[in-house]
């Protein structure tokens, strides 16, 4: 069994009532340890409920969720699940629960019972990890917004995850923090191995993972690889996306007659394929 | 404006004070405002402020935030000061109108105020050296003895450092929103008390949805990060009573043993 391994599952929001929802429909899909995906889709295509899913914070209506072969359903589990996925939201200011820095990174493993000797171990590493451990007596609002993602992955990292969920965890910063997140979410997937799950609507971001998922209307439409998916221009902006820059500049290119290879997706690879 | 408030701000440092366990210097705290209510002559007020401006020297808490914590309450100080000043019989010194100034109430007057400030600075050093985390967790260990009868402790800690950290971002958002509402023609500061209650709303309601949607997304990334109250919990930060407890602790105890010396003899 797969890392994260949904079958069949769907999420209905206030299921029986009038306002009845289907956010989810008979999803299945694969994650093996180690990979890093990306998850793109219009607003209320169903993303931060497919998210939530992987840490039970949702439970399938129908269908299940397994997480490193756990159920989600089944509650004896859902610290050991949470324990293993981390979350990180897209308001900042709002997942931060204490006033120091440090205080703040020491919540997870003081909720798991871990001893105090080693929560200190864990928050000087985790503060490592995410290059804030020059902010560790910090108060949270003094910091940026992109600092203050860091702390929060800081945060699910002392909780020792295998696996980081990000819901839009850039939406609300400007481009120095965009690029500092980033940063630190691709060292954590090369230098520690870790899962992660991406949603985002910057598809220079996604061009960043392994894979791609694309979801609409509660369904997974497309998962592969980012040069494949974002080569089908007309596809993604039929479903109201867009594709990075370089990868539009290089169709548009290709349909006046200009031979470019098939897996442009950065500036810079853009630049290099023009230059040869 | 808002900006100024100061309460519940934390001074990191590695004084003494900052050293000490929360539990005793919320306990020393209580002793030293019964101090203050208790000895009411010249000497002991003397010693008192003395006693408080060598902790604010040691706290090494710059001496202009402590001046800043008083500020807010500096119309309550002179209300206080001038209805003492009036009030009390005695020899005049002065009539203002209908009012006779007596030495008497001028002594009195000083005497209040002072005590006044004594207890706002104590109390502000308490929470500059003190991190709202360790405060409230000494709360919690305080009321420890009363979970017992059904209070619940861990709960009211955990939502009293909730609060404090949301402090500095609700004042925050609240400026935000004055200036949203300014920039479109409100006016906070002019016309008749009622239009400017009224003029509040616009304020007060975009603050309370704004919070309700951070309390909602503040529970989910709590229980993402595996919260289920306060049972398994561990601390980092467990509170641990040291050697230079018992020494505040039996120095304390000195002062007030001093101050009931002075007292008994009547000096
Ligand atoms: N708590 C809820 N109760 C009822 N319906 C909900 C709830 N949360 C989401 N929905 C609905 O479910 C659908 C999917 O929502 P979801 O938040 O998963 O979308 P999303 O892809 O994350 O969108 P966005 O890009 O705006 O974040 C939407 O139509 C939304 O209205
Ligand atoms: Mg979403």
């Amino acid at each position: 069994m797969e890392f994260i391994q949904v079958e069949d599952m769907s999420h209905v929001y206030y299921p029986g009532q009038e306002n009845e929802h289907a956010a989810l429909k008979h999803i299945n899909l694969r994650i093996k340890q180690g990979e890093f995906i990306a998850v793109l889709g219009t607003n209320g295509s169903g993303k931060s409920t497919l998210a939530k899913h992987f840490n039970a914070l949702l439970l399938p209506t129908s269908g299940h969720c397994y997480i490193d072969g756990l159920d989600t359903l089944n509650t004896e589990e859902l610290w050991q699940i949470r324990q293993q996925v981390g979350m990180v939201f897209q308001n900042p200011d709002n997942q931060i629960i204490a006033a120091v820095v440090e205080d703040d990174v020491a919540f997870g493993p003081e909720n798991l019972g871990v001893p105090p000797k080693e929560i200190r171990q864990r928050v000087t590493e985790s503060l490592q990890a995410v290059r804030m451990e020059r902010y560790r007596k910090f108060a949270p609002h003094l910091l940026s917004g992109g600092q203050k993602q860091r702390i929060a992955i800081a945060g699910a990292l002392a909780m020792h995850t295998k696996c980081l969920v990000f819901d839009e965890p850039t939406a609300m910063l400007d481009p120095i923090g965009r690029t500092e997140v980033l940063a630190t979410v691709k060292r954590l997937h090369e230098e520690a191995g870790i899962t992660i799950v991406y949603i985002t609507h910057f598809m220079e971001e996604a061009a960043a993972a392994d894979r791609v998922l694309v979801m609409d209307h509660g369904e997974i439409v497309e998962d592969d690889t980012p040069a494949k998916i974002f080569i089908k221009v007309d596809e993604m902006k039929r479903r109201g996306l867009d594709v990075p820059l370089a990868a539009e500049v290089a169709w548009r290119l290709r349909r006046n007659g200009i031979h470019l290879p098939q897996d442009i997706l950065t500036n810079e690879d853009l630049v290099v394929a023009l230059c040869r | 404006m808002l900006t100024d408030i100061t309460i519940g701000q934390y001074f990191p440092g590695a004084s003494l004070l900052h050293r000490l366990d929360p539990r005793t210097k919320i306990i020393l705290l209580f002793l030293f405002i019964i101090d203050i209510f208790v000895f009411d002559t010249p000497l002991s007020y003397g010693l008192l402020s003395l006693f408080t401006v060598s902790l604010i020297y040691f706290s090494q808490v710059p001496m202009r935030m402590m001046i800043k914590s008083i500020k807010p309450l500096w119309w309550i100080l002179l209300f206080t000061f001038l209805i003492n000043l009036c009030s009390v019989s005695g020899e005049a010194f002065a009539h203002i109108w209908i009012f006779a100034l007596t030495w008497e109430g001028l002594r009195q007057a000083v005497f209040i105020c002072l005590r006044l400030i004594l207890l706002i600075l104590l109390s502000s050093l308490l929470t500059f050296t003190t991190s709202p985390l360790a405060l409230t967790d000494a709360l919690e260990n305080l009321m420890g003895p009363f979970k017992r009868l059904g209070m619940p402790a861990h709960e009211l800690a955990m939502m009293m450092t909730i609060a404090l950290r949301f402090v500095p971002t609700l004042i925050e958002e609240t400026d935000k929103i004055m200036k949203a509402q300014k920039s479109r023609g409100s006016d906070f500061s002019s016309g008749s008390l009622l239009h400017r209650v009224k003029s509040l709303i616009p304020i007060l309601v975009p603050l309370f949805i704004s919070a309700f949607r951070r309390a909602d997304e503040l529970a989910m990334a709590m229980e993402a990060r595996c919260y289920r109250g306060g049972v398994g919990r561990t601390q980092m930060k467990a509170l641990r009573i040291t050697t230079i407890d018992y020494v505040a602790y039996g120095a304390s105890l000195l002062f007030a043993c001093t101050l009931v010396g002075l007292k008994v003899i009547g000096i």
